[in-house]
């Protein structure tokens, strides 16, 4: 696995913007600074009086009104306080940027009282290793992160390549261009996964298919995306698909009369016709498990990567410009996926250089995709560094 | 398999104008701030103020000129907090501008609230008849919505004024040097609280032809450091009102040359091309804030300091 790259630190260039913070984090600075005249002790132990409602803690990469990632994530923490009612409170602060700012919004958290945080982006990482070492009493819960360097750690994963591997096999066979549009967001194993995953699968129903991928090197940036977006449909695309958060791309895809897929949450209005189906991020029914572990006092740290089987991966509703044949392919694959009676990634699959990967049947193992670096043979360009 | 012939010049020069238009817009308004000696960080939040306020006007009115004005009105009115902080209340420039940003972020999720997966009315291309159809020069030049235009004159009308205008030299007289204009009997105060209004009223044409008219739709935080870019092309232009035009379409024409250079399948070290506006306004802001390095640029004598009257 190697280690986060040096190209997330882009992000930095809009770090002033995305020091945004809710009102409840600058309650919480005043009542940090009126519990500062106490011992950090003290305030810990007010906090962790059994009849007090559990704190939780979220900080987002993005804005909670993305219609994107942080949006599904906003979503399940109102799911949790509607689950758990009096029994928990919950804050968040979004649009934090990697490293110091988000150390600093954790630390503030964890000094306030929290006691259980969801940081809930990849680039966290080592900002939540770093903080769990110091505070071990709180539960750390690090969405798509791989570092685990305290026993307060826990890392949890959707499996959205199976989604891919669903819209992959639609736009196979729908595109008459055979030529799919892919936005990117960053050249991590995730994002490279989901490319893979969609591409597979749209070969295999249509051997002439061609994937375009532009990255766009932000997670969520409207103009940019869309600007890609028509990059891509200038170049022969006539169905887009999008690992960024913003609804931009749908929403040129239906200006030009084009298909797209979602991401992350359904963006049919904003592309009504457009709009063939989307790969949601269930995260209630995972939260609510843990924290209702950490309400019994019965919370470990954990390693999950959950898929369509256990409703962290969905989908929006199917479009009715998906022909009837293609949309029972589709339900049908979803129900192999599920059952686990079929994986996405099932050999024979070479590499993009065309060294062999997996073997006639053999399925990858979770170490490779979480580390994959390369595109599967079939694919044009390259993966940047 | 990789072809060059598949890009076409003439689409991207065409897009190059369309995604230069917004931080040109902005960057003109913050030229006019920072010659009358202001420095105003709070781009950004101003324009997505007027990228909401624009929105939210055109779709309840269903007219999307109405919502460029409301964008223009939204901007400038949000800049009159920064110019009471900084002209009446003589705050800091720099944290004022900051802390405007910062507003105008949170004010703008909040308005915006409604209008999330909202369709806005489209505001039509201008219709030049004949022109439309040259060949090259037709699709370059011709094919726009009209705040393209309206950009450019904008910079020529600013050029204009700072130039050849009795005000505009009254202008840059009170950017220059703050205290000679006092002496000669100018309103320092009323200059730069004109200037900052302005540039808060092009600050919200600029979000408002991203959420109006370049993406359309509104989301949170759509403008995603198009404000910050925006300031540093100001000082890249070193206060040059034709500058500004070149910078930006330099900046647009980077964004969209290495998007289309990807999707035609090119090998090119995106990640640096990607981050290449963020690093240049990096850059020009350390620059900008070297007291020699402004002196060499030729930025105005007076910006960021603040001024008092009785002083």
């Amino acid at each position: 696995m190697p280690p986060a790259k040096a190209g997330f630190s882009n992000h930095a260039g809009n770090n002033l913007t995305k020091a945004r913070i809710n009102r409840e984090t600058f309650m919480h600075r005043r009542h940090l600074l009126a519990a500062s005249a106490l011992t950090l002790g003290v305030a810990a132990a007010g906090a962790a009086l059994a009849d007090d409602p559990l704190q939780i803690g979220f900080i987002y990469i993005g804005p909670v009104g993305d219609h994107g990632w942080t949006f599904t994530h906003d979503k399940a923490r109102l799911d949790v306080e509607e689950h758990f009612g009096d029994r928990v409170t919950t804050t968040y602060v979004e649009n934090v940027a990697y490293g110091a700012d988000a150390e600093r919004v954790m630390t503030q958290m964890a000094l306030s009282g929290v006691e259980m945080i969801f940081a809930t982006s990849f680039g966290y990482g080592p900002d939540v290793n770093a903080v769990a070492q110091r505070f071990p009493d709180v539960a750390f819960e690090h969405a798509t992160g791989y570092i685990q360097e305290a026993p307060n750690v826990s890392l949890y994963n959707a499996r959205f390549y199976e989604g891919r591997a669903v819209i992959g096999h639609i736009a196979g066979k729908m595109t008459e261009t055979n030529t799919i549009g892919y936005i990117a967001s960053f050249p991590i194993p995730e994002v490279v996964m989901g490319i893979n995953s969609a591409f597979l699968h749209a070969r295999e129903v249509n051997p002439d298919v061609q994937f375009r991928v532009v990255w766009v090197y932000s997670w969520y940036d409207p103009a940019q995306e869309a600007a890609a977006a028509e990059a891509l449909i200038e170049q022969g695309a006539d169905i887009l698909m999008q690992h960024t958060d913003s609804t931009a791309p749908v929403t040129v895809a239906q200006d030009r009369g084009i298909y797209a897929f979602g991401q992350a949450s359904d963006m049919t209005s904003f592309a009504p016709e457009s709009h063939l189906t989307a790969i949601l991020d269930e995260w209630g029914p995972y939260y609510i498990e843990r924290v209702q572990a950490k309400l019994d006092g019965e919370w470990e740290a954990g390693d999950v990567w959950h898929g369509i089987d256990d409703g962290m991966v969905g989908f929006a509703p199917f479009n009715d410009a998906i022909p009837e044949d293609v949309r029972a392919e589709a339900e049908d694959m979803i129900e192999r996926i599920s059952s686990g009676e079929y994986h996405p990634f099932t050999g024979p699959i070479n590499r993009q250089d065309g060294t062999p990967w997996l073997e006639d049947g053999e399925t990858a193992p979770d170490g490779d995709l979480l580390g994959m670096d390369f595109y599967v043979e079939g694919m044009t360009g390259s993966v940047p560094n | 398999m990789i072809d060059l012939s598949s890009i076409n010049p003439v689409v991207l020069a065409a897009a190059l104008m369309v995604a230069a238009t917004p931080i040109l817009l902005a960057a003109i308004g913050e030229l006019v701030v920072e010659k009358a000696g202001v420095l105003n960080l709070g781009v950004e939040g101003m324009m997505i103020t007027g990228a909401v306020t624009g929105f939210a006007v055109a779709v309840m009115t269903r007219d999307p000129y109405l919502g460029l004005l409301a964008a223009a009105v939204g901007g400038a009115t949000i800049s009159l907090i920064f110019a009471v902080l900084t002209q009446v209340m003589m705050a800091n420039q720099v944290a004022s501008g900051l802390a405007l940003t910062l507003f105008g972020l949170g004010f703008s999720a909040l308005l915006g609230q409604g209008f999330v997966g909202v369709s806005p009315p489209r505001t039509p291309r201008l219709d030049f008849g004949w022109l439309t159809e040259l060949p090259v020069i037709g699709p370059i030049l011709f094919r726009h919505d009209p705040m393209v235009y309206v950009s450019l004159i904008l910079v020529a009308a600013v050029w204009y004024f700072l130039n050849y205008s009795r005000g505009g030299r009254i202008l840059r007289a009170v950017g220059e040097n703050h205290e000679a204009a006092h002496a000669l009997g100018y309103n320092v105060r009323r200059v730069r609280i004109l200037a900052i209004a302005f540039g808060g009223a092009c600050a919200g044409l600029g979000g408002a032809y991203l959420s109006l008219i370049r993406v359309p739709q509104w989301t949170e935080g759509m403008t995603a450091g198009a404000g910050w870019i925006a300031l540093a092309l100001v000082v890249f232009s070193s206060w040059r009102p034709w500058r500004v035009v070149l910078g930006a379409y330099l900046f647009g024409g980077i964004i969209v040359l290495q998007l289309n250079l990807q999707a035609a399948g090119f090998r090119i070290p995106v990640e640096y091309l990607a981050m290449s506006p963020y690093l240049v306004t990096i850059l020009v802001l350390v620059v900008m804030s070297s007291g020699r390095a402004r002196k060499t640029l030729a930025a105005p004598g007076s910006l960021g300091r603040p001024f008092h009257a009785s002083g």
